[in-house]
């Protein structure tokens, strides 16, 4: 065990170290942030005072050492457009994607597995039938369409809902939090549904594929012929070993949630992360970029770990110091 | 086709109409969030529509951008031209309570353009003045070792904060509000990065009173929920209502449209120097001498660009053909000058005389997130060039990628758009069309490199006189030689449309600032 994360830990180094290359130098390749952020009145020397001022007038390489010594020491530079540490920047709006993406994986889980379930033990049924239907839509309308007919129905025509935003924030056992309140739990239905819609959809297949598989094995007879009853055999025997596969993929999805919540939140204008990450791409702030993809990075090789470590208690069969990859 | 009047004029009797006192909340969507609560240290649209609620200018820009006393009552060069004098507001107060003097106009010019880490800071605007001298606490002279016809536009840009607050101050520090205190009539409440700017009236304020209580500014970057939060209710005001749902909304009871023309001019600029450009070649493939070079060509191009198709089909009747380079009513604006008639044989013809009448290849370039409808645009007039006899390509392209490239001179012909800060002629003149002279400043965005030493004379003329009627006549001069020798080929200025409550209006501005104050009852 302690071998198996100390290799992973070094493993995560390279990547970071790898990655954090690959977007700073992407990130050069793409343009120059000056000529975007720049004012159209300025003048040559006002140009080149604001390169000066971003640190853009030494050579790449030299920028790069730069910023791989003020990283050594935890600092991940400042955003040209905000003035302000990146890393904080990031943070600051990381609660607001973290809840929105808990809540939306909630949904799918608890709405997802159920479903599944129910279309797996009952292929035929007309609920069967229509839950696979169902699901098939949740992957191929667009997101941005989802959410657009979302904020239509229910905070346009209905107006039940509100239509954008964040709601109030509270605090309570010292997490700040829009989940505290009334308020937040009406702003974040709709995009919390919108980000869970895909994901529900693979959850109910996924469950589904895999209670189609397992209720056909000897062990389930068995346990039928023991006389257990079906809440037991469903709800134990059924669900335990199906939960590999889901836990794998709910984990991914989780970070893949925080990470890329992008359409969501610009849709609904919701102020986490995404908005930050895609809104500083478009105006080419290196630092928020950079940063921004080392802590998704981080976050990705923690969840892979977690899960890894969920398939030992899920599975007794599988052991962490086996899995050499 | 629905059509409204882009006037300038009819704006003007709106503001006086405004009622005082009509205390409610209001809340505003805008398309881009602004980044800092700084007001040095992002020359940016998005942050200075911010600050103009928060800080006043010693002189402000109205709707139209012509000027207006603001913490100066009276302003203007003494009998020495070198030397401008600014008599100041008495009795005006800070929102901290601490009085307005002339030692905080000081302070600010010296804070302008000198933000720690600021990526465009207002150093352009304050580089003339040599000297400050504080006469008294209301009087202060800039003095310049030039004469600066344009210090009064220059100085309308640049929000004054207070001395005791500001010195040694950081960005942050206006960010969280602690040092965030000016004169104008709203006090900055709170500034939630990406999610809310909350505003309160400031009942001090020594002009009109503001007829909000509250103002909360929220950006909404994707337009159709920017549209949808204005019919859900959950916002009062919203700023770039797209040009595709305008003809509906303007038929739905609740919802009400403003819109007035902007300052933005949208143009081609074309490679006017070089002896070979990179995105022109023979038919076919093969090298050529460029030809734009040739003022025929030049003047061929805009004869092929149909300007009322380009505002009638993909601006759908939501712009401006254009003939120079700011809407008449701008100061600087020459009344000789009218709008090219779309004429495809006339441009045959001079293609011929110029020895191209087979043609040639070229590739467009613009942006494709930056301006109104701008890929449209750009494929319009692609095909209209195609139409001559021109091979024509089209790559459009991210902002983040496209303006740097411009300005490497990658490109043959590319649209872009410029609007005048100053509200008049001498920016784009200056900046598009004057000799590229980095030592001057001239020509920072002069991406076709044309050059013209006569145009170049009248516009030096210009920017030394300070008598304003001679200066207007000059820069009407200039404005003519570029047109004349087709510089740019300016296409059309851009409408903007902002989307209200049916009991509210906007009243529209120039330099497409979304501001709380222009926010009134509908007649």
């Amino acid at each position: 065990m302690t071998v198996f994360i100390i290799r992973r830990t070094l493993q995560a180094i390279i990547v970071l170290l790898v990655m954090s290359a690959i977007v700073f130098l992407g990130v050069f390749a793409i343009g120059d942030p000056v000529a975007i952020l720049i004012s159209p009145d300025a003048t040559q020397a006002d140009i080149q005072e604001a390169i000066e001022n971003l640190g853009l007038d030494k050579p790449i390489w030299e920028q790069y050492l730069v910023f791989l010594g003020n990283a050594l020491e935890g600092n991940l530079g400042e955003s040209f457009v905000y003035n302000e540490p990146a890393i904080r920047l990031i943070l600051q709006r990381m609660p607001a994607t973290l809840e929105l993406a808990v809540v939306a994986v909630l949904l799918s889980v608890f709405v997802g597995i159920p479903l599944g379930m129910w279309a797996g033990l009952r292929p035929a049924s007309v609920a069967g039938k229509s839950i696979m239907v169902g699901s098939i839509f949740g992957f191929s309308l667009p997101n941005f369409w989802q959410g657009i007919m979302l904020i239509l129905i229910f905070a346009v025509i209905l107006g039940w809902l509100p239509a954008f935003g964040r709601g109030d924030v509270a605090e309570f056992l010292g997490i700040q939090s829009s989940l505290w309140t009334l308020n937040g739990w009406a702003h974040i239905i709709l995009p919390a549904t919108n980000l869970a819609l895909f994901n529900t959809s693979l959850i109910i297949r996924l469950t589904r594929a895999s209670v189609r598989e397992v209720i056909g094995l000897d062990y389930v007879k068995f346990a039928r012929a023991k006389g257990l009853s079906r809440r037991r055999v469903v709800g134990v025997h059924v669900l335990k070993n199906i939960m590999i596969p889901l836990v794998t993929v709910i984990g991914l999805e989780l970070a893949s949630l925080i990470a890329f919540a992008v359409v969501t939140e610009t849709v609904f204008a919701w102020p986490g992360m995404g908005k930050l990450i895609i809104d500083s791409i478009f105006v080419l702030d290196r630092p928020v970029i950079v940063a921004y993809m080392m802590i998704i990075v981080l976050m990705f090789i923690a969840i892979n770990l977690i899960v890894d470590i969920l398939y030992s208690v899920f599975d007794p069969r599988v052991r962490l110091a086996d899995m050499k990859r | 086709m629905y059509l409204r009047k882009f006037a300038l004029a009819a704006t003007t009797a709106l503001v006086l109409a405004a009622p005082a006192a009509w205390a409610e909340d209001l809340v505003i969507a805008v398309a881009s969030e602004a980044t800092s609560m700084d007001p040095h240290f992002h020359n940016t649209g998005n942050n200075n529509q911010i600050m103009r609620h928060i800080y006043d200018r010693l002189i402000n820009q109205g709707p139209n951008q012509e000027l207006l006393p603001g913490l100066a009552t009276s302003w203007g060069p003494t009998d020495d031209p070198n030397v401008w004098e600014f008599n100041l507001r008495e009795g005006v107060t800070f929102h901290d309570g601490s009085a307005f003097t002339a030692d905080d106009v000081a302070f600010t010019l010296s804070r302008a353009g000198d933000v720690p880490n600021s990526p465009s800071g207002f150093g352009t605007y304050t580089a003339d003045i040599a000297d400050i001298e504080v006469v008294d606490d209301y009087t202060i002279r800039l003095h310049t070792d030039a004469p600066v016809p344009l210090m009064a536009n220059n100085l309308s840009t640049i929000s004054i904060v207070s001395r005791a607050l500001g010195e040694g101050a950081t960005t942050e520090q206006y960010n969280s509000g602690e040092v965030a205190v000016g004169t104008g009539p709203f006090r900055q409440i709170e500034f939630v990065p990406g999610d809310r700017i909350v505003m309160e009236a400031n009942p001090d304020y020594w002009g009109e009173a503001p007829a909000w209580d509250t103002v909360t500014i929220r950006p909404i970057s994707s337009s159709a929920s920017r549209v949808a939060a204005l019919l859900a209710g959950d916002v009062d005001v919203i700023a770039n209502v797209p040009t595709a749902d305008i003809e509906q909304l303007s038929e739905n009871d609740d919802v009400a449209l403003s819109q007035g023309v902007s300052n933005r001019v949208i143009y081609l600029h074309l490679d006017s120097d070089r002896e070979q450009t990179p995105m022109i070649t023979a038919i076919g493939g093969g090298d050529i001498d460029n030809p734009l070079r040739d003022q025929r060509v030049r003047e061929a191009l805009s004869y092929a660009i149909d300007r009322e198709a380009i505002v009638e089909e993909v601006m759908e009747g939501i712009a401006i053909p254009a003939g120079q380079l700011l809407p008449e009513g701008f100061f600087g604006v020459s009344d000789n000058l009218d709008v090219l008639d779309y004429d495809p044989d006339r441009a045959r013809e001079l293609l011929a005389e110029a020895g191209y009448g087979d043609g040639f290849a070229v590739t467009l370039h613009g942006p494709n997130d930056r301006y109104i409808n701008d890929a449209a645009v750009l494929q319009a007039i692609a095909q209209m060039f195609s139409r001559i006899g021109l091979e024509t390509e089209v790559d459009a392209m991210p902002r983040s990628v496209y303006f740097g490239r411009a300005s490497d001179l990658e490109f043959s012909i590319m649209l872009v758009g410029w609007g005048s800060g100053t509200g008049e002629a001498s920016s784009p003149l200056r900046a598009l069309i004057a000799t590229h002279t980095p030592e001057l400043g001239w020509g920072a965005s002069n991406r076709g490199r044309y050059s013209n030493e006569e145009f170049d004379a009248v516009l030096t003329e210009a920017l030394q006189t300070v008598n304003d009627a001679e200066r207007e006549a000059l820069l009407a001069q200039a404005t003519e030689i570029a047109m004349g020798d087709v510089a740019i080929i300016p296409t059309h200025f851009q409408v903007n449309t902002w989307g209200t409550r049916p009991d509210l209006q906007y009243i529209p501005r120039t330099d497409e600032y979304t501001l709380a104050i222009g926010v009134v009852p509908a007649d």
